[in-house]
């Protein structure tokens, strides 16, 4: 089978340098020929997140895709950025969201990018929609000066394990461990 | 847990492949690079074939092509051609029976298979090919 192409040229993604809170990347074609936007999330746009969200979770947490939109720019420590990908044409209609927050010297760490959520609407996945949003992500995370991005993958998740390798990332130096408390 | 050699030549052969797209190239230029017996490198050619990974192309040239999808193909999907799921994991010998020292020991192996069956269960040839090209632009620019 014929490798796909790839949607989004290295120098699209490069020129991605958004506004605070407007577009954020400038219109890329995605393999379905849609062209896809991508921008600061408004508050309108949280019963979408919500619902994209939920139907990979099953949980619907509309408070807590409030809680997170409403702490953009609230503190320096832990800076939120939440980005929404939408058809060039029709900037109302969420297809994707991804959400990260700069953490400075977390486990002793040095200032990095955080993915703390990324999910894409079913019906508009494999389309290039997730990544044109890490993409997005990475940018504003280089805007910001920082030079690492992390996330954090349950071992048995394909779907985000395929994807975030696919994008080259790779296991970091820390291990997350945990204890059930009794 | 080793790796196996047919495994690691599978990969190796298959990235060769994917390398460009329709690349077609003979066992010999394979066994070359790798430094292999070309009895060995049709083994694992052949086996790669009958699981539709490779085909091999008649006439002027001959050779092999690959012709399944790299960017759905992972490690894993490979080296379970040649090693059964047993041989991947990390296992201690049946001393120490059902004791509680042995079941915790268990535990810690069991652990360490995990991680490794995810890792290579979740990187595709595409994505292994991408890093060799990253390895390689690195250590031209060392
Ligand atoms: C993971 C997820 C965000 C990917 O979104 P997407 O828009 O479909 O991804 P893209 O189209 O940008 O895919 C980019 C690459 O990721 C990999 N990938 C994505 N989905 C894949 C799948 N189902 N199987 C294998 N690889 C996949 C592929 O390499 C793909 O490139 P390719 O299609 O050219 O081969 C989406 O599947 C999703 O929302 N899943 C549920 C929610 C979730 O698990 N979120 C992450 C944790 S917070």
């Amino acid at each position: 089978m014929k490798d796909r192409v790839k949607r989004a040229p290295a120098q699209a993604r490069e020129r991605a340098r958004p506004s605070p809170k407007e577009a954020v990347a400038e219109p890329q074609a995605s393999e379905a020929g849609t062209r896809l936007s991508v921008r600061a999330a408004r508050p309108a746009d949280i019963e979408a997140v919500t619902a994209i969200d939920a139907a990979a979770t099953g949980l619907p947490k509309p408070a807590h895709w409030l809680e997170l939109y409403q702490r953009q720019g609230a503190s320096v420590a832990a800076r939120v950025i939440f980005l929404v990908a939408t058809p060039a044409e029709q900037s109302d209609r969420v297809l994707g969201f991804i959400v990260g927050e700069i953490r400075a010297w977390e486990f002793g760490s040095a200032p990095c990018g955080w993915v703390y959520a990324l999910s894409v609407d079913p019906g508009a996945r494999l389309r290039g929609v997730a990544e044109t949003l890490l993409a997005a992500i990475a940018a504003e995370f280089r805007k910001a000066g920082m030079t690492k991005m992390r996330t954090m993958v349950a071992r048995d998740d394909r779907l985000p394990m395929m994807f975030f390798r696919s994008e080259g990332m790779m296991a970091g130096p820390y291990i997350q461990l945990e204890k059930d408390l009794e | 847990m080793k790796l196996q050699v047919a495994s690691q030549l599978a990969i190796y052969s298959v990235l060769e492949l994917i390398a460009e797209p329709n690349r077609q190239l003979t066992v010999a230029d394979i066994a070359e690079k790798y430094a292999v017996s070309t009895n060995h490198l049709a083994k694992v050619m052949n086996v790669l074939g009958r699981a539709g990974i490779v085909r091999s192309v008649r006439g002027v040239g001959g050779g092999f092509q690959f012709c399944g999808n790299a960017r759905r193909t992972t490690l894993l999907d490979i080296i379970e051609l040649f090693e059964p799921r047993a041989s991947l994991a990390l296992q201690a010998s049946d001393l120490g029976g059902r004791t509680a020292e042995a079941g915790a020991l268990g535990i810690v192996l069991q652990e360490i298979d995990d991680t490794i069956r995810t890792t290579l269960g979740c990187i595709t040839l595409a994505t292994l090919r991408d890093l060799a090209v990253r390895e390689r632009s690195k250590s031209r620019a060392a």
